[in-house]
């Protein structure tokens, strides 16, 4: 993550500077989602995606803003937050309710997305409830309390009226799109990345790595830590807008603690920190239950053992070893020095 | 008379997260890892017994010994195929595994067994000790209570006293120095995961004696309390998690009591928070001082 | 730099084999197939998995018998967990298979979500257990259980006038919307009927297993009677502690508490003198019911419930609906419209009574009141 330029200045020095501001990271986590979204596109132009293809784009594209939100809290920052879904689950209601309610209001183009960023602040503002007293924990500590607060999320939410209680909020106009989520991804993207490489994500990052030597250097460890928590959950709160507004209605048990668990395997799986590896295991996670199917009863068998299989390649010196071999170079070489074997024979 | 009960109530559900929680302690203090699945391997070892007693027709003594063997084996062979390839992968890696693991072992029973609640054989039948006109304490919330006690007494003079024990001290404090100093620490994690799973084994017919039912998913909930009761009392600590489990289970039988049956969970967890506020380590952790 | 595009290309062949996967699956000519959506694993997962297997057993004594109008019938379940997103993926599923009409889903909360879909598609939609009034809001949809406020107002109807007690204690599931939804309903009804509440005991899906300190709440406010709109598995947990905690008030329940005796297994005496509301007994003696719990239990090896007459009946009224509409090919252009026309005209004699449906799509169907005498149901009246 070498960002080079210490200058706050935004790459006046024309496109050599903004190669220096933005590396290699930030173009390719930009190309791979916009090399996702062409494919995506091309399919359904082209009359080639099912309708399961087509239902899937849009929770793939939620979980991805979910994972890269909960990274800048997990992989940057270093502290583990099992409440994820609970800051999604209070951007959702938030959204929603305000999409209901104004409905006369305001024309769509203009209530949808102040409804995504009503979300998006009543879960950043949680965050900052929640992170002031919270954040002074560390580890497994800061874990089971934000566990907690998820589960005591969802708790109030059950028992309050305005929420619909179990019964949930039903309908909420559907007006999430593949478009629209793969709008919100790259803004997500473009904000989280752009932070990782400024002062800020380095001091977060040197937190993270030394939090003592970091406050020695006169790094404000609250604010910093405070900084990534309520981003992270602004974005979290806008994917639950757009998952409501996806589904229609909304249920406080969609955001039990085992959807933080799911958005946690996302995030590990891609790699800590690494924002690109989020994406990928993003639409991994999305796709391999549902492409188990066929599978019948024996599904998420198969996806269990799947996802611990995942996780001993991704951590096994030998596995990266073999990724190292195959590259292109090399696998063309082995391909051309099998053919002339094949050929003496 | 009826604060007593409740009290009562509260103690026997405490008594039960404490038993699972010594379990979660064990391996979550001496290996550091958080193993999201102890709460199925509670669901295996009570499906053992199930499997044993009603469908084998086998003696309640070699039912127990049985599952508490077969619990002891298969969290040795979790550990050595899941966990052991992860000792220098980071924590989290091996958080994620355990709960593929957790999935694993829902979906193994799952499929044999099917997905309704199966009756657990009446195997702890204790009589019921009446104290007062209203006031009676169940026979098996008692027995609970007390082996509870003497698993945490023995667990406690094991890691003082054995040599084993004092080795599993070394190794949560320090690995590297551990090894150094001779210890296998392989040996002493593959015993520790032996130990905390002969122990859900133990936990796992207790919890389902008590409730009488026993299905797939029945270990999810009783592991992320048992979790929150090990925290609570401190990480590592054996008699921390014998608090901490009573101590979860009187707040939540008194605030459903006298606050409100809806609310009570989110009590139970703002109680939880406040408490972790005020001691960051839990109840009887120990704080440990940074260095850089 | 690499291990990223091998990444980046092992995900786009996987897209691709989820599309290849999906792509129609090539169904044998004249088969009509008949989609179905419910939990099979998760903590729902017993009432999904009764409900796919009551559904396989109505389905093949169908085809033995020749099929409906020369077709043979076909039966693809999908799990959804108990989601409403997942609900909504395996319905897409279902829709590229080239399912003709939908049996789910099963619980009420994917049920809303999934209704949104099929009604824009417009194909036949039958709710076996979703009982939420919800679940069945537009034409297309029917169900086959009762809905959740006529629960809750019959259960109070029944109890002021034909039981001799006033004083109630009620304990339910708050994060559950069926319990939730008969339970708010019958505080209603039970105030005009001049029945008193003398104490209202929640739970949730995060404490679901000890209710000691719920029964002791109910015991010290002197009610006379525990009203549980509850599942089975959570009423057997209730039961068995008010049992050991030495509890003589009577208990009442509604449908839902079906297949309590089976749960209960060796102690199914602690079930003696619920009563409960229900269309389906297990073990009733008409010829119908028996014949479909053998069956069930020679294949499945356990006592059908609630869930599986429901969906048993579901199948044979789509079967219905089919002979009525006229229908003789799967690819009929006005499919969907004829069998909604048809729904409307059908009347079904199934194992939870005689139905009959009009456009709002609820069964037109008696509750019966029955009482558990040793261990079997006994008819009240």
């Amino acid at each position: 993550m070498g960002a080079k330029s210490e200058k706050n200045k935004p790459f006046p020095g024309g496109i050599g500077r903004f190669r220096q501001k933005y590396d290699n990271n930030f173009l390719i986590s930009f190309g791979i989602m916009i090399a996702i979204f062409l494919f995506c596109f091309l399919m359904i132009a082209t009359g080639n995606a099912t309708r399961h293809f087509k239902s899937l784009l849009v929770p793939a594209g939620i979980n991805i803003i979910l994972a890269i939100s909960l990274n800048l809290v997990v992989g940057i920052l270093g502290e583990l937050s099992l409440g994820h879904a609970g800051f999604m689950s209070v951007g959702a209601y938030a959204g929603c309710l305000f999409s209901i309610y104004t409905q006369e209001l305001f024309p769509i183009g203009v209530r949808f997305p102040l409804s995504l960023l009503v979300g998006g602040l009543v879960a950043a503002f949680f965050g900052l409830v929640i992170g002031v007293p919270v954040l002074r924990l560390k580890g497994d500590y800061l874990a089971i309390v934000t566990l907690a607060f998820g589960e005591i999320i969802r708790s109030v939410i059950i028992n309050l009226d305005f929420t619909g209680g179990a019964a949930g909020l039903k309908n909420i106009e559907k007006h999430t799109t593949y478009t629209s989520v793969f709008i919100i991804i790259l803004i997500t993207l473009f904000v989280i990345l752009n932070l990782i490489n400024s002062r800020h994500g380095r001091a977060i990052m040197a937190i993270r790595d030394n939090r003592i030597a970091a406050e020695s250097l006169g790094v404000n460890i609250t604010y910093f830590k405070l900084l990534s928590f309520i981003l992270a959950a602004f974005f979290a709160g806008i994917a639950g807008v757009l998952y409501g507004h996806n589904i229609g209605s909304l249920t406080a048990a969609q955001f039990d603690y085992n959807r933080s668990i799911e958005i946690l395997v996302m995030v590990v799986l891609g790699g800590m920190g690494n924002i690109k590896g989020s994406i990928i295991s993003a639409i991994l996670i999305t796709i391999i239950p549902e492409m188990l199917r066929g599978a019948d009863k024996y599904r998420m068998l198969f996806y269990s053992i799947i996802l611990i299989i995942m996780m001993l390649l991704n951590a096994s010196p030998r596995f990266a070893e073999f990724k190292r071999k195959i590259r292109i170079k090399n696998l063309a070489s082995a391909l051309k020095s099998k053919s002339r074997q094949k050929e003496e024979v | 008379m009826s604060f007593l009960s409740q009290l009562i109530n509260g103690l026997s559900v405490g008594s039960i997260y404490a038993l699972i929680a010594l379990g979660y302690t064990m391996v979550y203090g001496i290996a550091k890892m958080l193993n999201f699945a102890h709460g199925d391997v509670i669901m295996v070892g009570a499906y053992t017994i199930f499997t044993a007693v009603s469908m084998l027709g086998l003696d309640y003594w070699i039912a127990i010994i049985l599952s508490v063997v077969f619990c002891t084996v298969l969290g040795i062979v979790i550990e050595k195929i899941a966990y052991k390839p992860l000792r220098k992968a980071s924590p989290l890696t091996v958080l994620i595994t355990a709960i593929g693991v957790s999935y694993l072992l829902q979906n193994i029973v799952l499929l044999i067994y099917g997905s309704h609640q199966r009756p657990f054989p009446k195997i702890i039948s204790v009589k019921s000790i009446k104290i007062g006109e209203n006031l009676v304490i169940s026979g098996e919330a008692f027995f609970t209570m007390v082996i509870t006690i003497v698993i945490m007494i023995i667990l406690t003079l094991f890691i003082k006293n054995s040599k084993t024990g004092r080795a599993m001290v070394a190794v949560s404090e320090d690995k590297g120095a551990a090894e150094l100093m001779g210890i296998n620490v392989n040996r002493i994690i593959s015993i520790t995961f032996a130990i905390g799973s002969g122990l859900a084994a133990i936990a796992g017919l207790f919890f389902a004696s008590t409730y009488g039912f026993i299905g797939p998913y029945s270990g999810a909930m009783p592991g992320i309390k048992a979790f929150i009761a090990a925290v609570l009392g401190g990480i590592g600590s054996i008699p921390g998690a014998m608090l901490g489990g009573i101590l979860l289970g009187v707040v939540e039988g008194l605030s459903k009591a006298y606050i409100s049956t809806e609310l009570s969970d989110a009590i139970v967890f703002s109680i939880l928070i406040v408490i972790l506020l005020f001691k960051p380590s839990g109840l009887l952790g120990k704080n440990v001082t940074e260095k850089v | 730099m690499f291990k990223r595009f091998l990444a980046t290309v092992l995900l786009l062949a996987m897209v691709v084999a989820v599309m290849a996967s999906c792509k129609n699956e090539s169904t044998a000519k004249n088969e009509f197939l008949i989609g179905g959506i419910g939990p099979l694993t998760g903590s729902a997962a017993t009432y999904g998995t009764s409900v796919k297997n009551a559904a396989q057993l109505a389905i093949d004594e169908i085809n033995e018998n020749g099929g409906v109008n020369g077709m043979l019938l076909k039966l693809n379940f999908q799990d959804d967990a108990n989601n409403p997103e997942k609900a909504v993926n395996a319905y897409n599923t279902l829709m590229d298979a080239g399912m003709k009409v939908l049996l789910g889903t099963v619980t009420s909360q994917p049920c809303i979500a999934v209704v949104e879909e099929s009604h824009k598609d417009g194909i036949l939609q039958i709710t076996p257990s979703g009982s939420a009034v919800d679940c069945i809001k537009y034409d297309n949809a029917f169900r086959i259980c009762f809905n959740d406020p006529d629960q809750g107002t019959a259960s109070a109807t029944y109890i002021a006038e034909n039981l001799d007690v006033k004083k109630i204690g009620v304990i339910y599931d708050k994060s559950n919307v069926y319990s939730t939804g008969i339970f708010e309903k019958f505080k209603a009804a039970a105030k005009e009927k001049g029945l008193e509440i003398v104490s209202e005991q929640a739970f949730t899906d995060q404490s679901n297993t000890d209710f000691s300190v719920q029964l002791q709440n109910i015991r010290e406010s002197g009610a006379e009677l525990i009203f549980i709109p509850v599942y089975y598995q959570e009423a057997a947990y209730i039961l068995t502690q008010a049992n050991q905690a030495g509890m003589s008030i009577p208990f009442f329940g509604c449908d839902g508490l079906d297949g309590i005796i089976p749960q209960l297994g060796d102690n199914a005496q602690i079930a003696e003198g619920v009563m409960l509301l229900t269309p389906f007994a297990a073990d009733a003696q008409d010829e119908k019911t028996q014949k479909f719990v053998k069956a069930y239990k020679e294949k499945y090896g356990s006592i059908p419930d609630q869930f599986a007459a429901d969906a048993y009946d579901g199948i044979y009224t789509i079967a219905e609906a089919i002979k009525k509409a006229g229908v003789t090919s799967p690819d009929d252009p006005d499919l969907n419209q004829k069998l909604i026309d048809a729904m409307t005209k059908i009347e079904v004699k199934g194992l939870t009574g005689t139905m009959t449906w009009d456009a709002s799509g609820e069964p037109k169907k008696e509750p019966k009141a029955v009482k558990i005498v040793n261990g079997a149901y006994k008819s009240m009246q």
